[in-house]
């Protein structure tokens, strides 16, 4: 039992990180139907920036500010240089876009960085909590709060407020958003500074568990993408619930098993729930008449 | 109130408006008809500001508003009731409505949601449900109601007939003329230019991109060559 509750609580550290992955997600695609592959670049630079500004000798939670705002920043510049000239195009061709700004970041991340391996410590120490036999980092628990928390407040943005409201009309059709009074560009620069700085959040809540370096960010999309597929496109109930559930069948199987099948064994499922609901578990049932 | 003097559009190299001149007076309705494909459609969005003028202008209450954005139209008064609709489909009716006065957030949208549902009480019904899943002619009433919502001086109706059964064409075209006693001043585009030409004051006749003819509205009925060209009489 307490080997369960082990890998429980390693599957919901995991977990926390792809869930913080798939909201940043949730809130571009929200705006424009883009897929945003860059986003795994944004926990890395969120990781990145706080190791070296720390580093430089600022205080740690100095430096993660910090490196929060710096990504929101590229975020925009992302937004205003490679996505805003191409309006019009097909989503298809802007999801390739992103996917050349994530290699454009990266190279960009190891030049101006390095190539090593990096972590900074951890916000509340080291010493474990024993919960039942089974012990759990403080980290862990930041990981997990920050993941609940921009839960929260993404959730109560898109269904409580009006400027959520206008994000999500955007992407529902641009040319209405304009005609009552939206500045739909202006929506697209918060969404991408938004989505940026949840990315870095991730980075920085992570990175004393998983360690950080330029070339995280790909497989953190990767699985970012997978985890939201699962619960549901858009939906930050199902980027929570994708994320969570994609790290503890990882942590289970990697515990069970073995971990050289954690990364087949959890898309599997996805593959399986996503043949039955291709929604995802909590993905918006289309229903629109003409 | 609006003016709209020599007004070309292109889509690409292809010039589909040369050169309009229409002019609305504070408190008329007036319509625009003409068949399918002549222009009247990008007129109303060159007006609303979703479609790039190539020349000419557009001035609304004696300023220039020719280069001024969209969104920033509505704050003037210019709100449009778009072709097809155009409806949040993932967002409810109440939603839709409360967008539509996204540029006023005051205490007044509330009284104006109210009179929306009075207008249209099958709004107040469907208010917390998908506006996706409404009827064609539900759909139409929540664009006008979302137009309206934006408290326009100037309403732009593009094609609210379109598709819609008899009986609901007659009630949108009610609703259209009882605007007046609202002091909104309407711009309608419509191809039931019967519909349309009996409940404005003056109208346009638009062919491949130009003004053919204009005058009141009962003389334009009246006009054999409109009788037979667009009302099939």
């Amino acid at each position: 039992m307490p080997e369960l509750l082990q890998f429980l609580f390693s599957g919901l550290t995991v977990g926390a990180v792809y869930a913080l992955v798939a909201l940043g997600f949730t809130i571009i695609y929200n705006a424009s139907d883009v897929v945003n592959f860059a986003q795994g670049e944004f926990v890395m630079l969120g990781g990145m920036i706080t190791v070296f500004a720390h580093a430089a000798g600022l205080p740690l939670l100095l430096a993660a500010g910090i490196a929060i705002a710096a990504t929101a920043v590229i975020g925009v510049a992302l937004n205003k240089l490679a996505i805003e000239p191409a309006r019009g195009a097909p989503v298809v061709s802007l999801i390739i876009i992103t996917i050349g700004a994530s290699i454009f970041l990266r190279g960009v991340a190891s030049l101006v960085f390095d190539k090593q391996i990096h972590r900074f410590p951890a916000f509340s120490g080291d010493a474990p909590f024993r919960i039942g036999g089974a012990t759990i980092l403080p980290q862990s628990l930041w990981v997990i709060a920050g993941g609940v928390a921009v839960f929260i407040a993404l959730w109560l943005f898109f269904t409580r407020t009006l400027t959520g409201k206008a994000v999500l009309a955007t992407s529902n059709n641009r040319l209405a958003a304009q005609l009552v009074g939206i500045n739909t560009n202006w929506v697209m620069t918060l969404s991408f500074a938004l989505s940026a700085a949840i990315g870095a959040l991730a980075g920085v809540l992570a990175t004393p568990i998983t360690n950080t370096s330029y070339d995280v960010g790909i497989a953190l999309a990767l699985k970012g993408f997978a985890a939201a597929m699962l619960g549901g496109m858009g939906n930050p109930k199902g980027a929570l619930v994708g994320g969570i559930l994609l790290g503890i069948l990882e942590a289970l199987t990697a515990g069970y098993l073995s971990s050289q099948y954690k990364d087949a064994a959890a898309f599997i499922v996805i593959l399986l729930v996503l043949f039955i609901m291709p929604q995802g578990l909590f993905g918006a049932r289309q229903t629109e008449r003409v | 109130m609006l003016e709209v003097s020599g007004l070309t559009s292109r889509y690409g190299r292809i010039e589909v408006l040369h050169g309009i001149d229409l002019a609305v007076r504070s408190g008329e309705i007036v319509t625009v008809v003409g068949a399918n494909g002549a222009g009247k459609t990008t007129l109303l969005r060159c007006i609303s500001g979703t479609q790039p003028v190539a020349g000419g202008e557009i001035r609304f209450r004696g300023d220039d508003i020719t280069a001024l954005p969209a969104y920033r139209r509505i704050g003037r008064g210019i709100t449009q009731s778009p072709e097809g609709r155009q409806i949040f489909t993932n967002l409810s009716v109440e939603e839709n409505l409360r967008l539509g006065a996204f540029v006023h957030g005051d205490a007044r949208v509330d009284r104006d949601l109210e009179d929306a549902f009075q207008m249209f009480p099958i709004l107040r019904e469907k208010r917390n449900l998908n506006a996706g899943g409404l009827s064609g002619g539900q759909q139409q009433m929540l664009a006008i109601a979302r137009a309206l919502m934006g408290r326009p001086s100037c309403l732009l109706l593009d094609e609210p007939s379109m598709g819609l059964a008899p009986i609901l064409v007659q009630q949108i075209f009610d609703v259209i003329s009882t605007l007046k006693s609202r002091d909104v001043t309407v711009l309608l585009i419509e191809q039931n230019a019967f519909g349309a030409l009996k409940i404005a004051d003056r109208g346009y006749v638009m062919e491949t991109g130009r003004i053919t003819m204009d005058g009141a509205a009962d003389e334009l009925i009246a006009d054999p060559r409109i009788r037979e060209a667009y009302l099939g009489i």
